[in-house]
């Protein structure tokens, strides 16, 4: 049964919303194809890959076309389809999808975002033998991303969700052949695995508090005013509702998937796999879901926000963000694998994106994700162009001047740093960071989050400008020359890096399209928007602090090109500092020391258990037979057979014995006879006697 | 029970035990002549003339002599070196002391039912020889022809076993 | 005691006399001896019933003891013969030494 709600005089919904559900599917379905097809076949599983996904932006644009057809005719589109899955006896399960505002700007991000990493790969894996089962792969992420884009039910974007993060596993795992690899995949899918159970925890509660999974319902969804005032109703421990507790369950599925501290661990070592899939997937996209499951459940997460202010459950969202982010920044300004640095850099970028939902809502979190996904896709396909135009290498401190001889990368590359940095007015990293700094300046638990973050943006500007130094800067240090990569690979760096700059016009306050966009409003450009007080001020000084980062960063490391053994310069001036961060503040190392250890210990005692306990019951009722058969063949071979031979034995010797008498001696015989003759006669003499 | 037969039975006894008792096997077979010849005078005794004198033709003139032929054929008259006795001649004596305990214990016991002495019977010869023919008469055909396979089967089993069977 | 008696008992003793010898004596010959001695016995013992039993006209008792004699004298030829026989075989007539039969 299909039903619709939405706010237009409109009955059903529209051909758009129907068919929406193709979107996920045809990369799917076309991942399908591709897993039958032959190795040798690449072009082919290119070709379908890539086909696939144009066709998903092309429905995705068309969606994003409808839905600001009705925006600009003053609509806030919110059109839902659901149909029932599963009927047992009184209860259901329903799936569906919705389409409205912050669905269809992803759609769109995802998809383009995805199209131009496809095209990049191409290139890129080229000299793979894999190649096929590479694309095969990719499109089924793109498909279950997707999925996670448009779904309304929250069991459909969990089983997209643990798709996508199966795709992640066999991505990064892509090279299984090397152990590394192998070993990172399975730290992504179990670490993830430990947010989606508190997740699932969060998704069971839902549904056995509100009765439906599905988030609207027409009046009747769980992040409906109904079920959320029921909800509120209901006391959890600690003080919480069930609404805040269920954010905050749901929180630790985000966390896990965005890579937030603590369960960020994996993500560094995710970057073993090819630099395509660190780019789709731990840049733009997965990693961005987390984010994208809190403003979706937003309703639930703000559920009894007083006037202006906030719940428990975004509290702990932004310090978790905030801490996230400094935390990841400072390990990166000690790292020296060029993908690294990128990768501890996205963690922080989506500590910034969480604080941003926590303190200044969706659209503020959501402007960030969208900014990040395209300049962090672009720099992590610079990186990749980088390694590949240095012959694999992947170490900064073994690379320089490449500016000169990889003249487009060094571009892109350029702008995707100073997007990233947040250089003021031009790129738009600013403007997306800006909006986190001035939420976080207007809120009202605490300011510490804000200094945290201007605090992680000066680092972030540092370590960016000790990267580009060392790569593009100061001259070769390598081996065999660089050289410049294949224009299919160049391409989307370009097309990204204008998509860096020119998505900050969306989201200026002079024109703050993008938040009108996803809440439904109307807006224009109006320069007094810049007349907020205090917004000024804080635009200077983040530049203010952009610059001394900049400048502090190429201080230290400018054109000087240190060579490769000498220690860096500031572990000259703080070894102990540095090589704390640089050994990324031991988080790997305490829960080895913790969790792995003592899953270690439990292994062994279960080990111990096994063969001790239950393999010595079994030993021991093995034994109990052994001696039972033991007992049985003693008693057979002693009593039974014994006493059957001895008693041939006896018969032998009493044989023996009565031989005796035949001693074929005349006279024994006649001795015998006169001795039978005495008995007779005596018997006779008595018998006649009496 | 007079003193002749005292005599006589001591005679026999004395006798019967030499021929038991000596270590020469010839003069073993002198005493059983000793034996036999007092046997002859018991019968006599017992007025069975006969029967006495037909003991005396017989064992005494041929048996006898047949016995010593044998004592010499067999080269009996050396002594044998472990002794004349068999190793269990105890036992051996047991058993024929068992065997007259019980005779005369039978006789001791048993023969004073009988009649005295009667009168001494008159045998004739002729009465012998009548009884033979016409009572006896299958007994003694019997026994001659035993006395014939006798000497036949004694002969051949004595014999010399010559060279390509018997004869 | 009766004459009777004595007379069974005497023949009862040479009975013995032979029994003994023959159950002792290691020499075929003697055993032969005693054999002839115990039918010598058995003789008297007819002869004594004939005299001293009931019809001694019948003369019973004294044909006994004569096919008795007769048959003896066979018994001892051909015993003897035997006895030669074995002589010649085995070297020997030392009746310890044969238990071929043993069993």
């Amino acid at each position: 049964m299909q039903e619709t709600i939405s706010f237009t005089p409109q009955v059903g919904p529209s051909a758009i919303a129907q068919l929406l559900w193709l979107i996920p599917a045809v990369p799917i379905v076309v991942a399908g194809v591709i897993a039958l097809m032959k190795q040798p076949r690449r072009k082919a599983a290119a070709t379908l890959a890539i086909g696939a996904l144009s066709f998903s932006l092309l429905l995705s644009l068309f969606a994003f076309g409808y839905v600001l057809s009705g925006w600009m005719s003053g609509v806030a589109t919110h059109e839902v389809v659901n149909f029932t899955w599963i009927q047992v006896g009184a209860s259901q399960v329903d799936l569906g999808w919705v389409l409205d505002p912050l669905s269809a700007v992803m759609l769109v991000m995802v998809s383009f975002v995805g199209l131009l990493i496809f095209i990049y790969s191409t290139g890129y894996m080229k000299h793979d033998e894999n190649y096929t089962r590479f694309f095969c792969f990719m499109s089924l992420f793109a498909g279950a991303m997707l999925g996670v884009v448009i779904a309304n039910s929250l069991l459909l974007l969990f089983m997209c969700w643990e798709l996508v993060g199966l795709t992640s596993y066999l991505l990064i795992g892509f090279w299984y052949q090397r152990p590394a690899a192998s070993a990172a995949a399975k730290k992504a899918f179990l670490v993830t695995r430990v947010g989606d159970v508190f997740f699932l925890l969060g998704i069971v509660w839902l549904f056995s508090q509100t009765g439906t999974l599905l988030f609207y319902n027409h009046g009747l969804g769980s992040l409906e005013p109904l079920a959320l005032a029921g909800l509120l109703a209901q006391p959890a421990a600690l003080g919480l509702t069930a609404a805040g507790a269920i954010g905050l369950l749901i929180f630790a599925g985000a966390a896990g998937k965005s890579g937030q501290f603590p369960l960020h661990v994996w993500l560094p070592d995710a970057m073993e796999g090819p630099t395509p899939v660190s780019a789709l997937i731990h840049a733009a996209t997965m990693v961005a879901a987390g984010v994208y499951l809190i403003a979706r459940v937003y309703p639930l997460m703000q559920a009894d926000a007083l006037a202006g202010g906030t719940t428990t459950a975004l509290t702990v969202v932004t310090w978790v963000g905030a801490s996230t982010a400094v935390f990841a920044a400072l390990i990166a300004v000690a790292q020296n694998d060029i993908k690294r640095i990128l990768a501890y850099s996205t963690i922080s970028q989506l500590g910034y994106m969480m604080a941003g939902l926590g303190m200044g809502g969706v659209a503020v979190g959501m402007f960030h994700l969208i900014t990040h996904a395209f300049f962090k896709a672009l720099l992590f396909m610079g990186a990749g162009s980088v390694i590949h135009g240095c012959n694999e290498e992947q170490d900064i401190r073994r690379m320089g001047g490449l500016r000169t001889k990889m003249p487009w990368t060094f571009g892109t590359y350029a702008v995707g740093m100073l997007a990233l940095c947040g250089f003021p007015l031009l790129f738009s990293g600013f403007w997306s960071k800006d909006g986190i700094l001035e939420a976080a300046q207007h809120w009202s638990v605490a300011k510490t989050p804000f200094y945290m973050l201007v605090f992680g943006a000066l680092l972030t500007a540092f370590y960016m400008t000790r990267q580009v130094a060392y790569v593009f800067f100061g001259h070769w240090k390598g081996g065999k020359s660089a050289h410049e990569s294949p224009a299919v690979m160049t391409a989307p760096l370009a097309i990204l890096a204008f998509f860096a700059i020119a998505l900050g016009a969306i989201g200026t306050p002079a024109w703050p399209w993008f938040r009108a966009f996803l809440e439904g409003h109307a807006t224009s450009f109006d320069l007094q928007g810049f007349a907020e007080p205090g917004l000024l001020v804080l635009m200077v000084s983040s530049s203010l602090v952009v610059f001394l980062g900049l400048g502090l960063g190429w201080l230290f490391y400018g054109n000087r090109s240190p060579k490769p053994e000498e220690p860096d310069v500031l572990e000259r001036a703080v070894p102990p500092v540095w090589a704390a961060l640089r050994d990324r503040l031991y988080v790997d190392e305490f829960y080895a020391a913790t969790v792995i250890a003592f899953y270690a210990w439990w292994a062994r005692v279960s080990d111990w258990l096994d063969r001790r306990i239950w393999g010595g019951a079994v030993a021991g009722v093995a034994w109990a037979f052994r001696l039972w058969a033991q007992l049985n063949r003693s008693l057979d071979n002693n009593i039974v057979d014994g006493s059957f031979d001895k008693g041939c034995e006896e018969l032998t010797v009493s044989g023996g014995l009565l031989a005796r008498v035949q001693t074929g001696r005349v006279q024994t015989y006649l001795r015998i006879l006169a001795l039978a003759l005495v008995a007779l006669a005596a018997i006779l003499i008595w018998s006649s006697r009496a | 029970m007079n003193l002749v037969f005292y005599l006589l039975a001591a005679l026999t006894m004395a006798g019967g035990l030499a021929a038991m008792l000596l270590k020469n096997t010839v003069h073993c077979a002198l005493a059983l002549t000793v034996a036999f010849a007092g046997l002859a005078m018991l019968y006599l005794d017992l007025d069975a003339q006969f029967a006495g004198f037909a003991q005396l033709l017989i064992y005494v003139g041929a048996v006898a002599i047949l016995v010593v032929f044998a004592i010499l054929l067999t080269k009996g008259s050396e002594t044998p070196k472990d002794g004349v006795f068999s190793r269990t001649w105890l036992a051996g004596l047991a058993v024929a002391a068992a065997v007259f305990a019980v005779l005369a214990w039978s006789i001791l016991q048993s023969v004073s039912r009988l009649s005295q002495a009667a009168q001494a019977p008159t045998v004739t010869v002729q009465q012998i020889g009548m009884a033979l023919i016409s009572r006896y008469v299958l007994p003694l055909e019997i026994v001659a022809v035993l006395l014939t396979v006798a000497l036949i089967g004694a002969v051949i089993v004595a014999m010399h076993e010559k060279e390509g069977g018997a004869q | 005691m009766t004459t009777l008696a004595g007379f069974l008992l005497v023949a009862a003793l040479l009975f013995s006399i032979g029994l003994a010898g023959a159950l002792t004596r290691r020499n075929a010959i003697l055993v032969l001896i005693g054999i002839e001695l115990m039918l010598n016995a058995a003789n008297l013992n007819l002869i004594a019933f004939w005299r001293y039993g009931p019809h001694p006209e019948a003369l019973t008792g004294m044909m006994f003891a004569i096919f008795s004699i007769a048959v003896a004298a066979a018994e001892a030829a051909v015993g003897l013969g035997l006895v030669i026989s074995i002589h010649r075989h085995a070297h020997t007539t030392d009746l310890d030494l044969m238990n071929r039969m043993k069993g």
